[in-house]
């Protein structure tokens, strides 16, 4: 089923009524989630995007805009009558029940012609729990189980009533870092056997772009970006975007341009044909560097950090606003690490300009 | 005092301090502090909680012991005479009865008026403070107090035996039941029936024992994480099956506390039939007939005689059968709570 989010906006009221500021949690977001698709929303902390998944579950009411599940509009329904999934941050598994019992909650809730018979109901509760391979552990309390269960169950029980959206408030959060890859893929698994929409929040770039088809970049409550992972990082539309996603994150330069070269420091190091001359933030990719005698970036040399098939340079620049430079090249470039410096030349579609007011993009041709 | 005399005390009591802590660490008793640090309380206990049980122990088994005749000289056989006395009394078996009456009828009702108000008061918002303050009320006033007031309001005449037919008419209880068309019921006066002091003492009671549970259960319901109902809610939960399924499991801690000690104050009444009945235990006429195990306990020691025996007897099967209840309690708790 595609979800439309029309002008969608959450104003929370100000606590103190005299001189507090009310806070703008989601500001007009308006988006058409396609059928089927696994959509994360991506975002720092504060930036809204849970907001926006309690407003699409229906825990939370929208101050303005309207939500849509397929041509029905859903926004002034319950929560009860919305028929999604959620799966909570902290999983709020029900703690006197085992996991059984859990997963058959929302069957048990069924009324009228949905209600299914004490064997369906069990059917569909081992069916769920196969999909998520915990079937073995339906007599336990989910105080036995580990965080990673924790969250299978989770994701069953929002799963076995068959709901037309999935949602997931930060699912891997509580997970150390293996289980967190391991589960990531296991969301993408079921996602793509079950075909239902499913909606996630995230503020980990990696987790979203790792398994998303589609991801929505937010900032204080306004949407940055909406596309494909691979498109949204190969052509953000401003510095934060450009910054937040990629690891090693991407490096900032202030630099000019003057006559259609890009200047960085002293030199001269790209074409940037069709810009005027003006002051402009530069965004460089850690791949996007090539060690190049003849490279007209010079920078002082600080490290070789050997990582196998590549290797990660870690040099400094006066032009440079982050602290280091990181660059990943190629391991058959041979780096001595005890060079004083080292020269690149650059990959212009790794290389992005930004107004240094608005910090919106400036496009450039490659 | 100059700073270097004070100075000169400390390095004294510091070396002290040091003297005693190896020589306690020579004979293996490294937590000498602890114990120096808890002996007030150790002190306070042991004379008046741990000799005072010692000393009923002691009556209980000494036949026939009683405060007069021990002060005058006179040495009692040990045996179990009187617990069987005391259990043999037919008072003493009125006094039973009519503790497990008010513990039975009493605990369920208030431990489930006390969940449903809580439950009320906690979903609604507004003068959601006040509320809470209007029915802790109860909890500070004085019992006696409340017990003279629901005697007004059940209408206690005293001796009038004369005009009884016109005078239990009167009372707001009574005139309520009138408004509705009802007959005047005979509550608590002379001639009044056994089983309607019984109610007016467990609406009493009950009234009485709200505002505590009400208190520990609005606690318990604060402390439940509102994900939980967050996902009731996700799940289209019917609310009457929110109550069963989640809210009330998950405050089966504070119930089952709530239920153990009803029942441990449950067997302890004797203050609240005070207030109503007077010191009298009873409706006019009929001296006694409300007695409590507590009562029966004070009644013992202070007969003429002080029977300090027979009180200590019962006051031990009063602590076997509160210990007893606690105990059943405390399995079919262990069974039906989730901690």
């Amino acid at each position: 089923m595609k979800i439309v989010l029309q002008n969608l906006t959450k104003i929370f009221p100000a606590r103190d009524k005299k001189n507090g500021k009310e806070t703008i949690a989601v500001s007009d977001f308006t988006f058409t989630i396609p059928d089927g698709k696994l959509v994360g929303l991506l975002g720092p902390s504060g930036c809204g995007k849970s907001t926006t998944l309690y407003m699409i579950s229906g825990l939370q009411a929208p101050s303005g805009g309207k939500i849509f599940f397929g041509e029905d509009d859903v926004t002034e329904l319950s929560p009860e009558n919305r028929g999604v999934g959620l799966v909570f941050q902290n999983y709020a598994l029900y703690p006197h029940m085992t996991v059984k019992q859990n997963i058959l909650f929302p069957l048990q809730n069924l009324r009228g012609e949905d209600k299914l018979t004490k064997e369906q109901m069990i059917e569909r509760a081992y069916e769920a729990a196969r999909l998520v391979q915990i079937d073995e552990l339906m007599e336990r309390k989910p105080s036995e189980l580990s965080g990673g269960q924790q969250q299978r169950v989770a994701i069953a029980r929002a799963l076995v009533k068959m709901p037309k959206v999935l949602l997931l408030d930060e699912p891997l959060s509580n997970l150390d870092a293996r289980l967190r890859l391991q589960t990531r893929e296991e969301i993408r698994r079921i996602q793509k056997e079950t075909g239902i929409t499913t909606i996630f929040v995230t503020h980990d770039q990696e987790e979203a772009m790792s398994i998303s088809d589609i991801i929505v970049v937010m900032k204080l409550g306004v949407v940055q970006q909406v596309g494909a992972p691979q498109d949204v990082y190969d052509d953000p539309t401003n510095l934060f975007v450009a910054k937040f996603l990629g690891t090693p994150p991407i490096n900032v330069f202030k630099g000019a341009v003057k006559g259609g070269k890009l200047i960085l420091g002293e030199s001269e190091v790209l074409d940037v044909p069709g810009v005027d001359d003006r002051e402009v933030f530069v965004g460089i990719r850690p791949e996007g560097f090539i060690p190049d005698v003849n490279g007209a970036l010079e920078c002082k040399l600080n490290n070789v950090e050997v990582m196998g098939r590549d290797v990660s340079v870690v040099s400094t620049n006066e032009a440079s606003l982050n602290p280091i430079i990181r660059s990943i090249v190629d391991s058959d470039y041979k780096i001595d690490k005890n060079d004083e410096s080292i020269k690149f030349s650059l990959k212009p579609h790794k290389v992005f300009l930004f107004d240094v007011e608005t910090e919106e993009r400036i496009r450039f041709e490659v | 005092m100059t700073n270097e005399s004070v100075k000169n005390i400390r390095i004294k009591w510091d070396g002290f301090v040091k003297k005693i802590d190896a020589f306690c660490h020579k004979i293996k008793f490294d937590s000498w502090k602890g114990w120096i640090y808890l002996s007030p309380a150790i002190v306070l206990l042991m004379i008046f909680t741990v000799w005072p049980i010692f000393n009923t122990v002691r009556y209980a088994f000494l036949e026939g012991y009683e405060g007069m005749a021990a002060l005058s000289g006179k040495t009692f056989e040990v045996g179990f005479g009187n617990f069987e006395y005391v259990l043999g009394y037919q008072n003493f078996q009125r006094c039973l009865f009519n503790t497990i009456i008010l513990c039975v009828l009493t605990v369920p009702i208030s431990t489930f008026l006390a969940l449903l108000i809580a439950v009320c008061l906690n979903s609604i918002k507004f003068l959601n403070r006040f509320l809470q303050t209007i029915y802790f009320l109860p909890y500070v006033t004085n019992s006696i107090a409340i017990g003279m007031v629901f005697a007004a309001m059940f209408n206690i005449v005293g001796y009038n035996h004369q005009n009884i037919e016109n005078s239990v008419s009167l009372g707001i209880v009574n005139n309520v039941i009138q408004f509705f068309g009802g007959e005047p019921i005979n509550w608590i006066n002379m001639y009044s029936g056994y089983w309607e002091n019984i109610w007016v003492m467990v609406i009493y009671i009950v009234w009485n024992a709200l505002p505590f549970k009400i208190l520990i259960l609005l606690g318990g319901l604060q402390s439940v994480n509102k994900q939980y109902y967050d996902a009731a809610k996700i799940d289209s939960t019917p609310k009457w099956r929110v109550f069963t399924k989640i809210t009330v499991p998950l405050l089966s801690p504070m119930i089952a506390y709530v239920v153990i000690t009803g029942f441990i104050g449950g067997f302890k009444e004797y203050s609240s039939i005070v207030g109503i009945f007077d010191a009298d235990m009873g409706p006019p006429g009929d001296r006694g007939r409300l007695n409590t195990m507590v009562g029966y306990i004070y009644d013992a020691i202070n007969g003429a005689s002080k029977q300090y025996g027979r009180a200590s007897a019962a006051a031990i099967i009063l602590f076997i059968i509160i210990f007893a209840v606690t105990m059943v309690n405390l399995y079919v708790s262990k069974k039906k709570t989730h901690y």
